[in-house]
Parts: structure tokens; C-alpha cells; sequence
């Protein structure tokens, strides 16, 4: 399933923060974290999320600190601030608004709408 | 050639895919190094899931985006780095040290100028008392530190750094030993001469050649060397007229502020900040135009294809009015100056459009407009000239008309030989580079008609 691009750009704030509140992370192992927890239905771009990473750390949100790792290559970590977690905080509250009302209007559309499917999702059958 | 081994043969690929990367101006070099070790984390992953190295390469390049997208999202980021910044010091790594480097001994031998402008005064020198003095040595306050300058940055060798030096302190004798006399007897003293003024003005001129051949670095000898210098020559003006401009600003605020507070600083600002920031600016100027070199467009090509057309445009309309009209050239004193003048711009406007312009390009319309100008400058002076060479005579030659008749000259034959070198490439008979051979090689007629004026005028005219 191929999620739009909107919806990955509006989604990636949150997504990268709370994986942040887990705790400090690089690049590659956040997107390893997104991928895990979304069953490899969210793919992202990989280059995409460092602009991401970079604009989170110009708002403040995220601190940036070069790390040798410990296969001795040089690597960006990333760990969360406070005003990071209270953009998550923030995030959260939105988020949760946004979810209560499609999971209201889901519940209404397949009481009205034998289509929609028994769980909400997949494509509509043809000729429905 | 296939290189057997796959891990060289990773490495090679992912240094070509590092130095594309690294042309994009959005991306820089710490993001390159960030998505490397994503890169060769997702290669390691791959290969160990089965892929042999090669296929792991593809699949994660493939995987990071395409560049164009990618390079437009850092942009979107990090609009700032579509400007081009001059950043100083910054990073690490030899290049940044050396920025360092040259940027700490600019500004220690700007300091070095400041200081040396206000030596003499401590042997009683005033700077208004003795105003003769400092006019006369102006330039060799600052001039030797520069040259200092570039010939550290050069490294030039001990024998060419003689000479300059001997350029120098003859400069220095010359504009020293001389028993000037002072303008206007009676009124004043201390009012510099005329031949004196001409010194003052004229000593500049040489010393330059100095600078340019420290600043050349052994490449006086050639083309490329001499036009590099008018290059630099250019943005160096423009960057002083900025500095100054600022340095208005501070001042006139300084003023302000202080006279709000009822103290006055007029005294300090003239005898302390206007001169020692002038001379400290010239070498604060050169090291930007030395820094800002590679980062910033060169500004002086730029203002020359913007005034190129409004001047012949002038000059244009200015012979046709002439010709309508019937006027002839009204002969005052300065005449003669203010033509000197016009040729020293359109000179001007000449070298720097010659020194941007890409040799092997074929003639195009500002080319022609170039010829307009510098041929309706001379047709200017060529009136003037002959207004002026009727009634010569009548004037008598005092050092100020000699002056400027023999800049006229110099300037005359360097713009008509011009005009003549543009024609044949224009017209098919001759290659550009002649032009830029031409005005790079005329460098050094200045220097010596300006040395000619100090070292020759004072005696011939009596020192007055």
C-alpha cells in the first residue's frame, strides 16, 4: 500500500519525534523504526528524511551531535530537547483529534456504506 | 576496466556517487557525509540479506531518491545555501585553517596601517600642521603593507621582495627630498604646491605596479597574471567605496550620539578614525576580494554592462549636439581635466567588460556598443583637444596642463590603438586576445608616465 505524499510529509514531525522520545537515534536506524512499526507499509524516501531531521533541528525540536560509531565511521545522532517533546506533546493532542473524527466518520460510512469493507480499509470492489 | 575486487570496486562507485552529490550547492559537506553512512548502512544490510555489493549499491541509491528531488528538498530546507555565502573560518581541515590564517594577517597588517599613519605624529608631525607631508606620503602608508601582503600570500622569493622594496624606498626619497614650495606664498604655508599635489596624485599610480607585481605572484609576465591584477584592481574599488559607505554610517551615528550627550568627537573622528580607517580599509578590502574571490560574482563586469550602454549613449548624443548646435568647447582651466576624466571611465568601462569577457565567444551587441563608446570618447576629446592645442600657447604650460595634457596622451593612444584591435575582431581580422594582450601590456605606461610626474616635474617646474 502506497501512502501519499502528503500524508507522509504531515505525518514525519510526529513520527520522527516519538521514534527521538524512544531514544537518540541516527538516520538510517529511524527509518529501520519507521519501516518495523509500520509493517514496511510506510515507505519513505530514504534521502527525504534528513531535510526532515534538519528542519526539526532548526525549529529546536531535535539536537544534532557527530558520534564515532562503533564500526569507526563518523555518525550524525539526533536526540530530542523539551521543546521537542512538547511539539510532541502538541502533535499528539492534534493527532488524536484528527483520528477520533475519521474513526467516527468510518464507523458511520460502514453502518451506510456495505462497500467500505468489513475493517475500513483495501480497495473498493468494482462496481460497488 | 572492471576492478576484480567488490569492495574497491564499492568504494570506487560510491566515490562517484559522493563527488555528484557534492556539486549540489544545497547539499554540503557534512549532509554528504550523513547520507554516506546512511548509504553504506543500507549496503551493509542489503548484502547481508543475499545481494552481492554491487546490486546492494543500486538498490540503495535507488532507495535515497533521486538526486535532482533530493537536492530540491535540501533546498527547501536550507534556502540560505542557494545564496553564496562568504564564510570565513568556518569548519575544519587545512583550507579553513589557511582562511584563518590569511584572514588573521590581513587584519594584522590593516591594524600594522592604522598604526603606521599616526607614527609621524609622534615625531611631531600634525596632520593638519603638516598636511603637505601626509599627501605627499599617503600612499606609502598603506601600499607596502599590502604589497607585503600579497608577497607573503605568494611567497614570493627574497630577490623579487628586494626589489619591490627598493621600489619603495625610492618613492619614499622622491617624494621626500624635493624642496616643494608651497602654493601660494604668503597665504597659509603649509597648503601643498602644485608640483606637489601632482606627486601626491601621481605616486599612487606607480606604486599600484607594485602592488601588481607582488600580487601577480611571478606571473607579471603574463597575460592571464597582469588581467587577473585589473581584476582584482576592480573589485578592490568597489569593495573600498562599500567599506567607506559603512563607515559613513558609523561615523555620522558615532557623531549623534555623542553629541547627545554633549560631547563632541569630531576631533578624534579627524585625527584618529578617518584616517586610520582608511588605510586599515585597503588591506580589510583586498583580503575580501582575495576571500570572496570563488564565492561572489565579480561586481565591477557587472556595473560595466550596465553603464557601457548609458555612457556611449551619452557621448553619443553629446557629439550630435555638438554637431547641431555648432558650439565649440569652451576653454576653461579644467577642460583639459575633465576630459582626462571621461577617457579614465570609459577606460575603465573598456578593462573591466574585457577582462569577463569569455575570449573564445563570438562578437555580440555589447561588443558593438563598446566600439560606439570608445570611439565617441575620442571623437569628445579629439574636439577638446584641438579647442585646447589652438590656444596653448595662451595658457602657458604650468605643471597642472602638462599633467594632464600627457594623461590625455597616454589614455588617447591606449583607447584609439583599442578601438583599432576591437574593429579587426569585430570584424573577423584579429582574435580577442589581442584586446586583453593589448591592455595588460599598457599597464606599465602609466606607471611610468606617473613616475615620470614625480620624479621629473618637481625640478622642471621649480618645485612650485
Amino acid at each position: 500500500m502506497e501512502i501519499n505524499k502528503d500524508l507522509i510529509a504531515a505525518s514525519s514531525t510526529p513520527i520522527v519525534l516519538a521514534i527521538l522520545a524512544e531514544e537518540d537515534s541516527y538516520g538510517y536506524a529511524i527509518l529501520q523504526r519507521v519501516q518495523e512499526l509500520s509493517g514496511g507499509r510506510m515507505e519513505w524516501t530514504d534521502g527525504m528524511l534528513y531535510p526532515v531531521l534538519h528542519r526539526l533541528e532548526r525549529h529546536g525540536f531535535v539536537e544534532a551531535r557527530w558520534e564515532t560509531a562503533e564500526n569507526g565511521r563518523r555518525r550524525k545522532y539526533y536526540s530530542i530537547t523539551s521543546a521537542g517533546r512538547e511539539q510532541l506533546a502538541e502533535e499528539h493532542r492534534q493527532w488524536e483529534a484528527v483520528d477520533a473524527t475519521l474513526r467516527s466518520l468510518w464507523s458511520a460510512l460502514r453502518d451506510s456504506l456495505p462497500a467500505a469493507g468489513a475493517a475500513g480499509s483495501g480497495p473498493l470492489p468494482q462496481g460497488a | 576496466m572492471p576492478t576484480p575486487d567488490p569492495a574497491a570496486r564499492l568504494e570506487e562507485q560510491i566515490d562517484r556517487w559522493r563527488s555528484f552529490l557534492r556539486r549540489r550547492r544545497a547539499i554540503h559537506a557534512t549532509d554528504v557525509a550523513e547520507l554516506e553512512d546512511h548509504l553504506r548502512e543500507q549496503v551493509a544490510a542489503l548484502t547481508d540479506g543475499g545481494l552481492d555489493a554491487e546490486e546492494a549499491f543500486l538498490v540503495a541509491v535507488k532507495r535515497m531518491g533521486a538526486m535532482d528531488d533530493l537536492s530540491r528538498e535540501f533546498a527547501l530546507e536550507h534556502s540560505d545555501r542557494l545564496w553564496k555565502q562568504l564564510v570565513v573560518s568556518s569548519g575544519d581541515g587545512a583550507e579553513a585553517a589557511g582562511a584563518r590564517k590569511d584572514a588573521i594577517v590581513a587584519f594584522g597588517l590593516a591594524a600594522a596601517a592604522a598604526v603606521a599613519i599616526k607614527v609621524p605624529a609622534l615625531f611631531g608631525l600634525q596632520m593638519e600642521r603638516d598636511a603637505a607631508f601626509y599627501v605627499r606620503n599617503a600612499s606609502l602608508f598603506v601600499l607596502p603593507l599590502l604589497t607585503g601582503y600579497f608577497a607573503w600570500k605568494r611567497g614570493l622569493d627574497a630577490r623579487t621582495i628586494g626589489w619591490l622594496a627598493a621600489a619603495f624606498v625610492a618613492a619614499a626619497v622622491f617624494a621626500n627630498v624635493y624642496p616643494f614650495q608651497a602654493q601660494v606664498p604668503g597665504s597659509g604655508a603649509n597648503d601643498p604646491g602644485y608640483t606637489e599635489l601632482l606627486t601626491a596624485l601621481h605616486l599612487p599610480i606607480a606604486l599600484l605596479l607594485v602592488v601588481g607585481i607582488a600580487y601577480a605572484g611571478g606571473r607579471w609576465r603574463d597575460v592571464a597574471g597582469r588581467m587577473d591584477f585589473i581584476r582584482f584592481s576592480g573589485e578592490l574599488f568597489i569593495y573600498y567605496v562599500l567599506i567607506a559607505l559603512g563607515g559613513g554610517v558609523l561615523t555620522g551615528l558615532m557623531a549623534m550620539t555623542f553629541q547627545s550627550i554633549g560631547v563632541d568627537v569630531e576631533a578624534f573622528f579627524q585625527s584618529w578614525l578617518l584616517p586610520c580607517g582608511a588605510a586599515g580599509a585597503v588591506l580589510v578590502a583586498s583580503w575580501l576580494v582575495e576571500a570572496k574571490q570563488s564565492v561572489i560574482e565579480n561586481m565591477a563586469p557587472v556595473l560595466t554592462r550596465l553603464f557601457t550602454p548609458l555612457f556611449a549613449a551619452v557621448l553619443v548624443t553629446f557629439l550630435a549636439t555638438l554637431v547641431f548646435t555648432g558650439r565649440g568647447v569652451q576653454i576653461e582651466r579644467n577642460v583639459l581635466i575633465a576630459f582626462d576624466l571621461l577617457l579614465v571611465v570609459v577606460l575603465g568601462l573598456l578593462l573591466y567588460s574585457v577582462s569577463a569577457r569569455e575570449p573564445g565567444a563570438p562578437p555580440g551587441l555589447f561588443d558593438w556598443m563598446q566600439v560606439v563608446l570608445v570611439v565617441s570618447a575620442l571623437l569628445a576629446d579629439a574636439v577638446a583637444l584641438w579647442a585646447i592645442a589652438a590656444r596653448i600657447s595662451e595658457f602657458g604650460f604650468t605643471p597642472n596642463r602638462v599633467a594632464a595634457l600627457g594623461e590625455n596622451v597616454v589614455l588617447l593612444v591606449n583607447l584609439a590603438w583599442s578601438a583599432v584591435l576591437y574593429l579587426r575582431f569585430l570584424g573577423g581580422r584579429g582574435a580577442f586576445a589581442r584586446l586583453e594582450k593589448w591592455q595588460t601590456d599598457y599597464l606599465p605606461v602609466y606607471a611610468a608616465w606617473a613616475a615620470v610626474v614625480v620624479i621629473v616635474f618637481p625640478p622642471a617646474f621649480g618645485y612650485v
